[in-house]
């Protein structure tokens, strides 16, 4: 399936392909070659004195990792989990070792490819978020998407 | 499947031998008569020899042979192995070491010397290449011979070991035209033959000008497996065949390594009808000869099959899996327990107890004696007594404590450390520890005990104890503390492990650069242990690392507090006991009574901030850590739980409370409490109280 992502990839340079999750009123889009799986909601495990963003750990088809809420490092109301609600692992580089993690999305929409060429410059005004975690914004079927940078967000 | 690169395993190979070697070497500079540890060495010799002429390793292998010959007279009891002798000995197997491990940058030179030192130790009348004990070759060598007759009788096991007379033969042939006759009075009947046996022997006609040493270079790497007997040739033209072979004279026939085996199959049948006699005879002798090399060989034999070289990773993959089907075996226990199904619960409770006992082995697997990390500082101690001149006895106890292996090698690099520190700070020299009126040796112990869930490991020296008012000296000196500052003295004994803290005055290449301690203590803390310093004036300074045994799977106790539950390491659980009414009431002293001892305890409900009424009755788990007891305050104990580590991601390296994670029957993870750590916010939480109230 990679695979067949990264050739579809190829036809346009400035194209990406990505996975589109729906928290709280905004679309994000998360880079498709980072996330590894889409789970329904799990039980998760409080983790006491932990960073508010990494409030849980959660069980993995066996490996105990981390359940990060973006919504904490967006502002974002919290809300409870919905039918709609997913768990998307991803897989980003801390201190340079991948590190598997969940986000909790309010909705999971689909994978979809957007393009670079409509980039739009992240305004400096008329933003409650911090300019660092955000990779840039685009446009996607008439909407505005945020292209998030994980990294960042997560460290 | 990976094939492994056949050089790679004969360094590691090689590695274990040098590792045997040097310790027998050592052992031998303190027992000297002890006539098994000279066996040992060379049986290390031995194998390093054959091994290394089998890969390729041509300088190791001579050297090795050289080594070896110089070292007979030890072997044969002529000479007794004085210190000197050892240190060249050690050099040596230094230096077959390098030639093995880098040998770009080794120089023939140095071997020369080592080997030029080792002949002045055993004596200058050892001639260089001369045959060790089991070929009592008697000819002179005489430079320039017409031929020579060369009778050639290998032990029967000498095929199992890798070695084909065929191909020796073969060798000799480029020597010079050979005429070989297989001597066949030595093979058994058919029925008692065993296939892998070596029963020929052969007469060769060697016809060529050549030194005895040429033919001894060709059986170089069997000749302790073999008898060989040579005799020069009168005349080049006049083979003289023994009268025994005279019947098959007339079958000589020059040389050809594709047709040797024909005369060999050819004459197993017809030999036991033949020679009979000769057999017996010569078969009676043969026994008495080899029965000594047997037994050596039987013992190498024993080692080969009791280990088998495992690479670690396959290890940890092995770990991984037993850890999933304990995980899985918890879920099927907790099903069977909630149905009603007898024979599901009795299938249950045989696989939980399959699974434990794997678990068990499997972990046993990982697990090293600490010993043969205790071996390698026997040199240490040796080279750094010699070289500082100051006699140190070295002891070690403990050395079948078990740790789990990649421990053992976080471990080598501290230990190296606090040995070098006891040598060169801790003991004094030979004339201030006889003004002092202690005995010339230092000594040095080094000990391992289990304890509890920990492992301790402590270097002793009876040596001058640490210098507090130096230390302190330093400190000020390096504005680490303000001068006259009031301090106890272990607390002025932890600036030693502050970095870049030195207080030898002359720096020795050994240590006095202040590096070390700092890094000694970041290793240990790394591997979640404690260092800790003990010292009295006069009598030497103690250091003991505390380590826990961080293996994959523990047996945990599983509690709740709130809604979460939680695991706490069974092993540095003491008891479980209530609290009653009056205890949880006061809220201004947290301790406990237990049997008139004073506990404090914590509320784990504090702790990790739970919220909500706690559960009626609170129970208490008493833990420790060392000599420390602390009570920690529950809502409930579930009970016992096979506990599979899992490590927690770096997102959540700021927890220190936690030292991992699980996962529970119903497949929720659950953390796992740090014991040590649950200990050491104890004691600073009642710090805290005490000076708030003072």
């Amino acid at each position: 399936m990679t695979e067949g992502l990264k050739t579809a990839g190829e036809h346009d340079a400035t194209a990406m392909q990505v996975v589109m999750i729906g928290l709280g009123e905004e679309k994000f889009a998360l880079d498709a070659g980072l996330v590894r799986e889409i789970i329904d909601p799990v039980p998760v495990t409080k983790v006491a004195g932990a960073r508010s963003f990494v409030p849980s750990v959660i069980n993995v088809r066996g490996n105990v990792i981390p359940l990060a809420d973006l919504r904490i490092r967006f502002g974002m109301q919290q809300v409870d989990n919905s039918a709609d609600t997913r768990i998307v692992v991803i897989e980003i580089e801390i201190d340079g070792e991948p590190v598997l993690v969940g986000v909790t999305a309010d909705k999971v929409y689909e994978v979809t490819e957007i393009s670079q060429a409509n980039v739009q410059q992240t305004p400096r005004v008329g933003m409650h978020w911090k300019p660092e975690f955000i990779r840039f914004i685009t446009k996607w079927r008439e909407e505005f998407v945020i292209v998030p940078n994980m990294e960042r967000i997560l460290n | 499947m990976n094939v492994m690169d056949p050089t790679e395993v004969f360094r590691q190979e090689a590695a274990e031998l040098f590792e045997v070697l040097e310790g027998a070497l050592l052992d031998l500079g303190q027992r000297p008569d002890d006539r098994e540890l000279v066996d040992s060495a060379f049986r290390a010799l031995h194998t390093i020899k054959g091994s290394g002429a089998m890969f390729g390793f041509d300088k190791v292998a001579s050297f090795t042979h050289e080594f070896e010959t110089a070292f007979d007279r030890v072997r044969k009891g002529e000479i007794k192995p004085t210190q000197e002798l050892i240190s060249v000995a050690l050099a040596a197997k230094d230096y077959i070491r390098a030639l093995i491990e880098e040998p770009q940058s080794t120089d023939d030179i140095i071997g020369e010397a080592i080997l030029d030192d080792l002949k002045r130790f055993v004596g200058a009348d050892v001639p260089a290449s001369a045959a060790p004990a089991a070929a009592p070759v008697e000819v002179q060598a005489e430079s320039k011979q017409a031929g020579w007759q060369l009778h050639l009788e290998f032990e029967t096991h000498i095929l199992r070991n890798g070695s084909n007379p065929l191909d020796l033969l073969e060798d000799l042939a480029k020597i010079g035209p050979c005429f070989v006759v297989p001597v066949t009075d030595g093979v058994p009947y058919l029925d008692e033959m065993e296939p892998e046996d070596c029963y020929l022997k052969w007469d060769v006609t060697l016809h060529a000008a050549c030194d005895k040493a040429a033919i001894d270079d060709v059986f170089m790497f069997v000749q302790d497996e073999m008898k060989l007997t040579l005799s020069p040739l009168e005349h080049a033209e006049a083979p003289a065949p023994l009268p025994l072979f005279q019947l098959l004279e007339e079958e000589q026939i020059p040389l050809q390594p594709a047709e040797m085996p024909a005369p060999a199959a050819e004459a197993a049948p017809v030999a036991p009808v033949a020679s009979e006699p000769v057999k017996q005879a010569a078969s009676q002798p043969e026994a008495k000869r080899e029965a000594a090399p047997r037994r050596e060989d039987a013992k190498r034999d024993d080692r080969g099959i009791a280990t088998v070289r495992v690479q670690a990773e396959r290890l940890d993959e092995l770990m991984d899996r037993v850890g999933e089907l304990v995980i899985a075996q918890a879920r099927l226990t907790q099903l069977a327990s909630a149905g009603s199904d007898l024979s599901i619960k009795m299938i249950a409770e045989e696989i939980e107890r399959l699974a434990s006992s794997l678990r068990d082995t499997t972990m046993g697997a990982r697990m090293v004696p600490i010993g043969s990390l205790f071996g390698r500082f026997r040199r240490l101690v040796h080279d750094l007594s010699r070289d500082l001149s100051k006699p140190v006895e070295f002891v070690t106890a403990g050395e079948d404590t078990e740790l789990d292996k990649t421990m053992i090698e976080c471990l080598a690099d501290p230990l190296v450390h606090l040995i070098r520190n006891a040598i060169d700070h801790g003991i004094e020299d030979t004339a201030a520890r006889t003004a002092a009126g202690k005995t010339e040796q230092g000594r040095i112990e080094l000990q391992a005990v289990h304890s509890g869930a920990q492992v301790l490991v402590t270097v002793k020296d009876n040596g001058g104890g640490l210098n507090t008012a130096r230390i302190r000296a330093k400190a000020e000196e390096q504005g680490l503390i303000a001068p006259g500052a009031a301090l106890s003295d272990h607390e002025i004994h932890q600036f030693l492990f502050h970095p870049g803290f030195s207080t030898a005055q002359t720096i020795s290449a050994l240590s006095g650069r202040g590096v070390g301690m700092d890094v000694v203590k970041r290793t240990i803390e790394n591997m979640r242990g404690t260092i800790d310093l003990s010292t009295r004036p006069g009598q030497g300074t103690t250091v003991t690392l505390r380590l826990p045994l961080t293996l994959a799977i523990i047996e945990g106790l599983l509690i709740r507090v709130g809604e979460g539950r939680y695991i706490i390491p069974l092993s540095a659980v003491e008891e479980c006991i209530e609290l009653t009414a009056e205890d949880d009431r006061s809220r201004g002293r947290n301790f406990l009574n237990v049997r008139g001892k004073l506990v404090p305890f914590l509320r784990l409900r504090q702790i990790l901030t739970v919220s909500g009424t706690p559960d009626q009755h609170q129970k208490t788990i008493i833990i420790s850590t060392g000599e420390t007891h602390v009570g920690l305050v529950a809502d409930q104990i579930i009970g016992n739980h096979q506990t599979v580590i899992k490590s927690l991601s770096k997102l959540h390296s700021d927890v220190t409370i936690f030292s991992g994670a699980t996962i529970l029957g119903d497949g929720t993870a659950a953390l796992i409490l740090d014991v040590a750590q649950l200990v050491a916010l104890a004691q600073s939480q009642t710090e805290k109280h005490i000076s708030e109230a003072a």
